[in-house]
Order: structure tokens, then C-alpha cells, then sequence
């Protein structure tokens, strides 16, 4: 109880200035996050460099809240390769390993067909109607490294948006009860 | 610590052996399609013992079948998977038929020179991935259909 009644005198005696500061080094924080992301899509070449696996269709390697580190490099796309693509129409992006790859002689553009390792099919299933094949534009990166479970913090936060708010609240709170 | 993982992974240098025998051409056909298709039953074997280190999660092992046409440079096709979980399952001998279509885009596999390979996917507990694989060459595909 007296931890409420301090918080609520430290808000009531904050001066225009102070808040202002920690206002701009709220801002700052925020800024370097998306510096650092942005960062990281130049360096990894990907619009996406990290993703968090949300299905069970690559088991046992890759589990739901693994994080998968992204690279996309202009190295042609072969078997056994896994990848990170995109369907028409469809906004959450795919993890599988591709399993057949067909390069045409003239143009150098690839062919290629997926499949998650836990899946029993292959992946035209989950292509856009009509469609047989990805090409390299479907593909936003190669998988090079992981961490398990870390993506867990991302699930929650979209599977149960309260907590993110929680977390914001909690987090604005601590900014500008806290004395520097 | 991820880097760390890697690191030792890093210093570990792996020697796995593999052959892989054409038992049968079980049949070999045009398709409606248009396009040719191939089954076979192939005898594979492999140590792949030295891949796992303490970071090693599972390796996932495929057969692809590779050759060239006048249309496409390069064609890959996965014939058969699988997931290795543990070093004492690294070394193996198995017999099976294609478990994936083998297609071609085309009707050119007729007489058709190709190689197999066997490539390794190291999936770490935690970390950067590996991969590689042995090429064997000197497999032909029958002048009929059958």
C-alpha cells in the first residue's frame, strides 16, 4: 500500500522538464530497436531477418517458439535448403526445406517445391490455387541458425494481446516513476 | 552463448562415408502429363556418426537424384528422408523405394546419366547450421520405358 502512495506523490512531483527527458530517452530506446532492426534486414539482405516458428510441421528440429536467424543471399536456391516463403494471399510465412529444385538453362530462374520434415505431402497443398511451384520472388530468406524457445515472448504477445499491454503499461510506468 | 555453441561446432571435422546401390527400376513411364517419371528401390548405406557433437540436436539426411536437361541446368530431385536423432542411429543400411516422385519437367529422362547424392543437414541445439554432402556419380537411367 505504501508503494502506491509513492508512486502516486513521485507522479504528482514531476516537473514539465524531467518528464520531457525521460520522454526523449523513452523515444531513444524505441529508435535504436528499429536502428538495430533495420540494421539487421541490410546486413541478412531479408525483409524478415528473424522469425519465430509457429507450427509443429518441422519437428523435431524446429519446434513452435524456436527463432530462426535468416540470410537471403544471390547464391542460387538448392535441395535441402530451408527456406522462409511467402503465398499469395496468405500473411503468415512459411518454414519447410526444399526438396526438388529445376534451374532453367537460359534465364537461371529455379523451380522449386517445399515440404515441412514432420509434414506427410509435400507443399503444393498450401500453394495459391493452380500453382505448382515457388520462385525465388515466393522467398524472403534461408534459415542459418536458431534459438529455441525465445520466440515464445513474441506467441504470447500476439496470442494474447492483454499482456503486451500489460507489459507497455508496466514498462511506461517504470520510465517515469524512476529517478535519474 | 549461441556463438560459443557454434564455435565448438566449428572445430569439429567430420567424415562421414556413404554408398548407394540401384537395386531395380521398379518402372519407368511416360505420364498423361507428358512429363516422365522414374521408380526405383536403391540400397543405402552411410556412417554419418562423426557429424554429432555435444550441440547436435538431429541431422537430416536426404537422397537427391541431380542431372542436367537441354531445358534445365540443373534439376534436384529428393528421392528419400530422413531424421537422424541420435549418433548410434548415424550409421545405417537401408533398402526402400523413391519416397518422392521421381518427375522430370519434360519428357528427357530416357538413357538419361545422373548422380545421387547424399546430402547432411545438422540442425544444432542451439546455433549456426551445417550442411554438405557426397556426390556419387555413374547411375543411368534405362534407353526403354518399362
Amino acid at each position: 500500500m505504501g508503494w502506491i502512495g509513492d508512486t502516486v506523490d513521485s507522479i504528482k512531483s514531476i516537473q514539465i522538464r524531467q518528464l520531457l527527458t525521460q520522454a526523449v530517452s523513452l523515444g531513444m530506446i524505441v529508435t535504436s530497436a528499429l536502428i538495430i532492426w533495420k540494421a539487421l534486414m541490410c546486413i541478412t539482405g531479408s525483409e524478415s531477418p528473424v522469425v519465430v516458428v509457429l507450427s509443429g510441421s518441422m519437428e523435431p528440429g524446429f519446434k513452435r517458439g524456436d527463432i530462426l536467424f535468416l540470410h537471403m543471399s544471390k547464391d542460387p536456391i538448392r535441395a535441402g535448403e530451408i527456406v522462409v516463403f511467402n503465398v499469395d494471399g496468405r500473411e503468415i510465412p512459411i518454414v519447410h526445406r526444399v526438396i526438388k529444385v529445376h534451374e532453367r538453362q537460359d534465364t537461371g530462374e529455379v523451380e522449386v517445391l517445399t515440404k515441412g520434415d514432420n509434414n506427410y505431402g509435400d507443399d503444393r497443398l498450401l500453394y495459391a490455387q493452380g500453382q505448382l511451384w515457388l520462385q525465388r520472388h515466393h522467398i524472403m530468406g534461408r534459415a542459418v541458425g536458431f534459438l529455441p524457445y525465445v520466440g515464445w515472448v513474441t506467441i504470447i504477445m500476439t496470442e494474447k494481446p492483454i499482456i503486451k499491454y500489460i507489459l507497455i503499461g508496466a514498462l511506461g510506468l517504470l520510465v517515469i516513476t524512476s529517478k535519474d | 552463448m549461441c556463438a560459443m555453441a557454434s564455435l565448438s561446432d566449428n572445430l569439429n571435422s567430420p567424415s562421414p562415408t556413404s554408398q548407394i546401390q540401384i537395386l531395380n527400376i521398379n518402372w519407368f513411364q511416360k505420364q498423361p502429363h507428358g512429363n516422365d517419371e522414374v521408380s526405383l528401390t536403391m540400397n543405402i548405406t552411410a556412417d554419418l556418426q562423426s557429424l554429432f557433437t555435444w550441440n547436435t540436436k538431429q541431422v537430416f539426411v536426404f537422397v537427391a537424384a541431380e542431372y542436367e536437361t537441354p531445358k534445365n541446368s540443373l534439376n534436384q530431385v529428393s528421392l528419400w528422408d530422413a531424421i537422424i536423432p541420435t549418433k548410434e542411429h548415424a550409421n545405417f543400411w537401408i533398402q526402400t523405394a523413391n519416397k518422392y516422385r521421381f518427375v522430370d519437367q519434360g519428357s528427357n529422362l530416357r538413357g538419361k546419366e545422373f548422380n545421387l547424392t547424399l546430402h547432411w543437414h545438422v540442425m544444432p541445439k542451439t546455433g549456426k547450421m551445417f550442411a554438405d554432402k557426397i556426390v556419387m556419380s555413374g547411375y543411368r537411367l534405362p534407353e526403354e520405358y518399362r
